[in-house]
């Protein structure tokens, strides 16, 4: 019961405020509770309506559980002992219930001794706002703003004296501002012209409500000021699903980025045509799911280590495949697309047998689960922004490998001209080698980052392969900028049309567009120029 | 005359010799044996075995534009289904007012979906003609036209199989909307009778079984025209130096072009002769998994033989239905194995071994064609 820790005061406070009531006594005193709960069981419901005004105004400790009881309809009342029960579960003919005085267990009552008190829609609407009123109360900031937020719209004569006092007593700029437009609102409906300037800006669906209301104000003047400021929130709401979609586009973006970066380095730079890239996407998603089963209860940490281990292991599976079958088909891309495919077969089978052909569930930490709040419209979730994030700096640090390092260097000069280069001292095969592992690594990182978007199964990097490679084909090929470019380009593209056509149509415009672009820019966004071209 | 030279060739002589008495030997074995002679083949068999001829004529098709044009293609089941789809609507609208909702023009799909009459793609295809001339006109048109743009901006190798790859993938997503008007995922079933012969009758299986025989004869003898006249030289050279051949003076995009659109209109021959047989069509024809199958088939036969793309199509389904039945799980790794195992070590595929080991006194007489055609 943490609400009645800091009740004391703060409910005091309120009668007083309220004036109902002269005197209160916190009393625990049973029949003073039995007679306050015996005025809600009466027929009429402004009879009720009073009932729960005296309960607010009583101070009792207890009132704040029987008001949420009486909400949720648990409250009731025993048909011949006229006990007042608290219903826990009212699933099947016995009802486990607990005495609504004391709050301690009753035992078991039948459904058919028990009158529910009923409540309307008005009385619902009272007791909401009631609950609201003493959150106001709490000394926790984030309970503070929820009761706010709830009041908005529903503020009433009686109420503004003291949401006037708080607002004055109140240190936290948002609950503050909260209230005042929940007063605004209430000025608003009174036909008070001024209310509609403290209220033009905000995203809040009851201010917008209220605004609406007004337009149908008898007051031309009220109603002329509430649509100018309609129309000004309507123009900031399309910037923020503008912003959303821009988002979401990014988002998806950053996930076709990362699952294609992989193969901008592997067919790219090498021009070795891997299909079975995305089963190496799919392998870093099952090493996340791995770690996860090795460390229970500790989903975070278990995440952060599946980074490192899903670069290894989809690393290891790469050299596998480069030193197994890719090295025999040096020159022969065609060839190598086929055999890599095989490869791709293989490894779907062996996860289906070995692991499961079910999905997995990998579970998100604490700390990537829940959204951004930007304002009031507008709230990016969490992990799509890590793995947006994730995708710049696995980019970033790609980028530093292929300039500032001996290897990136090596790998260039084995790519412009392999001859010349072993003829330099570079060994071709130990880069070849290297440059494989590093692209299937990271495509191990796509498959840790997509493992807290999608579900992990067999068929994951199925998904993702031809998108990859249209990506990779589109931002040009040995280029990783192109890349970059390309699949955040194709991710909004996609969230912009979605939409308009649906799902699978924006997937098939982008497809087409992709396959006519090709045939007017055959060497993709950003051609390679100079030496590198000639290969 | 160009198209009889082939008769003239041996090896055409004896895969038609091989064709037409497998056709006549089964024939006889289903129906002259009583149904409990060991040797009796069963017209569930004989089904089965036209599949596989289907199945080849589109191996024969994609060994034309991969063996002797140099193009990987990755989207030819597009191709196949679209044939297939063509003579799917055709059967449906044979199906007349015996649907589960007896409308006499609509399928029931679209009753389904409520909708009130026939989009103007369907039109036409209640007359025979017109849907067997669209088996072969809509993958001919498609190919033509992704042909055409391709071919122009000189879209070769990796670049043209993978956007090839994406056109059979979006049409495949297109296929699966039920906006689209194709029965969506179900695609089309529940055929009755093809120009007016019932599909569930023993014989009018054996005769379409006949009839893709024949229709693989007829594709093989074609294609081996083609490859053996003048233009199937200069695709053969595009294959093999395609800048030297365009500085030679050839417009290699239009013998590219032709071959290609001539290789499609197989497909969706192959594709129409496929549906009746098995029953439906449905979107997942157009799946890319499959469109790769179908290379690994010519792979394994043997590229550029044209041959070998009919004993590839042949072994693999029916290893895939030996497989299937036994040992589902290890079908994949089957046909993931022969993937690898055939590019690393087979690059000539089966053909190329029969070529080894019988024709070896006669290989150095070809030096100047491809190396692949001495097996023929």
């Amino acid at each position: 019961m943490r609400m009645i820790r800091s009740f004391v005061p703060g409910l005091l406070l309120l009668c007083l405020l309220f004036g109902l009531v002269p005197v209160v006594q916190a009393q625990e005193d049973e029949a003073a509770g039995q007679a306050l709960l015996e005025a809600l069981a009466v027929s009429s419901y402004e009879a009720k309506s009073e009932a729960i005004e005296s309960i607010i105004t009583s101070g009792d400790e207890r009132s704040r559980r029987w008001l949420e009881e009486l909400l949720g309809g648990k409250l009731q009342r025993h048909k011949e002992t006229g006990r007042f029960v608290i219903v826990l579960e009212n699933r099947g003919r016995n009802w486990p219930v607990i005495d609504a005085l004391s709050f301690e267990d009753a035992g078991e009552m039948s459904r058919r001794d028990l009158d529910r008190i009923g409540i309307n829609n008005a009385l619902r609407g009272q007791l909401q706002s009631a609950l609201a009123v003493l959150d106001l109360y709490t000394d926790d900031v984030d309970d503070r703003r929820d009761a706010a937020r709830e009041l908005l719209g529903s503020v009433d004569a009686a109420m503004v004296e003291p949401l006037r006092e708080l607002v004055g007593s109140e240190d936290d700029a948002e609950v503050r501002r909260l209230l005042e437009q929940g007063l605004a609102i209430h000025r608003l409906n009174e036909g008070d012209i001024d209310a509609i300037a403290e209220l033009e800006g905000s995203l809040n669906s009851r201010v917008r409500a209220a605004l609406n209301s007004a337009t149908r104000s008898d007051n031309p003047l009220v109603a002329d000021a509430a649509s100018a400021a309609l129309l000004d929130i309507e123009q900031k709401l399309r910037i923020n699903s503008g912003l959303e979609t821009l988002y979401f586009g990014l988002s998806l973006g950053s996930v076709l980025v990362l699952a294609a970066i992989g193969l901008a380095i592997t067919f790219g730079v090498m021009g070795v045509i891997n299909m079975a890239h995305g089963e190496l996407i799919m392998l870093g998603a099952y090493t996340t799911w791995g770690m996860q089963q090795m460390l229970p209860g500790q989903p975070g940490l278990a995440l952060v280590l599946a980074i490192p281990a899903g670069f290894v292991v989809s690393a290891l599976a790469g050299i596998a495949i480069e030193r197994g079958v890719i090295q025999f088909l040096k020159g022969r891309p065609l060839e190598t697309l086929l055999a890599t495919f095989g490869v791709s077969l293989i490894l779907q089978q062996l996860v289906r047998t070995v692991i499961s052909p079910l999905n997995r569930t990998v579970v998100s930490p604490e700390w990537m689960s829940g959204s951004l709040m930007i304002n009031e419209g507008l709230s990016l979730t969490l992990n799509r922004l890590f793995v947006l994030g994730f995708a710049l700096v696995v980019f970033a640090c790609l980028m530093l490998v292929m300039r500032r390092t001996r290897l990136g260097l090596e790998v260039r000069a084995v790519t412009q001209n392999r001859a010349m280069a072993r003829a330099m001292g570079i060994r071709a095969t130990r880069v070849d080698i290297m440059t494989f592992a590093l692209g299937s690594g990271v495509a191990g990182l796509a498959g840790v980052a997509l493992s807290q978007l999608t579900n992990v199964g067999p068929n994951l990097g199925q998904n993702y392969i031809i998108d990859s490679f249209m990506v990779v084909v589109f931002g040009g090929v040995g280029n990783l900028w192109g890349t970059l470019v390309a699949g955040l380009s194709l991710g909004v593209i996609n969230q912009v049309l979605e939409p308009w056509v649906g799902a699978v149509l924006a997937k098939i415009v982008v497809l087409v567009f992709i396959i006519l672009f090709i045939q007017k820019r055959p060497r993709g966004l950003f051609p390679q120029k100079g030496r590198a071209a000639e290969g | 005359m160009w198209l009889t030279r082939p008769f003239r060739e041996r090896s055409t002589q004896l895969f038609l010799g091989v064709l037409l008495a497998a056709l006549a030997i089964v024939t006889f074995l289903n129906l002259a044996l009583p149904a409990d002679n060991p040797l009796h083949v069963s017209t569930y068999t004989v089904t089965l075995l036209g599949k596989y001829l289907s199945y080849a004529l589109l191996a024969v098709a994609v060994d034309l534009v991969w063996g002797y044009l140099g193009i990987l293609s990755l989207g030819h089941g597009a191709f196949f289904a679209l044939g297939g789809y063509a003579m799917g609507m055709y059967l449906m609208r044979q199906i007349g007012d015996r649907g589960t909702y007896g409308d006499p023009v609509l399928p029931d799909f679209m009753v389904f979906l409520d909708w009130d009459s026939l989009p103007w793609y369907w039109l036409g295809f209640d007359m025979p003609w017109f849907a067997f001339l669209m088996v072969m006109l809509a993958p001919g048109l498609l190919a033509l036209v992704f042909g055409f743009l391709a071919f122009r901006s000189r879209v070769t190798g990796v670049y043209l199989s993978i956007i090839t790859q994406a056109m059979t993938f979006a049409l495949m997503l297109a296929f699966f909307r039920n906006e689209m008007g194709f029965g969506g995922n179900n695609g089309l079933t529940d055929f009755r009778e093809l120009l007016n012969f019932d599909l569930r009758s023993d014989a009018t299986r054996l005769g379409l079984f006949i009839a893709t025989g024949i229709a693989l004869a007829l594709g093989y003898v074609i294609c081996r025209a083609i490859v053996a006249s003048k233009l199937g030289r200069v695709s053969v050279a595009t294959r093999d130096a395609e800048a030297r051949t365009r500085f030679l003076g050839y417009r290699v995009e239009r013998f590219q072009l032709f071959v290609f659109v001539v290789s499609a209109m197989l497909a969706g021959v192959a594709g129409a002769l496929y549906v009746p047989q098995v029953g439906i069509i449905n979107p997942s024809e157009f799946s890319p998994i499959f469109s790769i199958e179908i290379v690994l088939w010519v792979a394994l036969g043997g590229r550029g033989t044209l041959y070998g793309a009919v004993i590839g199509a042949i072994l693999v389904n029916y290893a895939k239905t030996v497989f299937t039945g036994a040992m589902p799980d290890a079908w994949l790794f089957a046909l993931g194995g022969l993937f690898v195992l055939v590019t690393v070590f087979l690059p000539k595929g089966i053909a190329g071994l029969l070529a080894y080991r019988f024709k070896r006194d006669r290989q150095a007489s070809r030096s100047h064609d491809s190396p692949k055609e001495a097996a023929a």
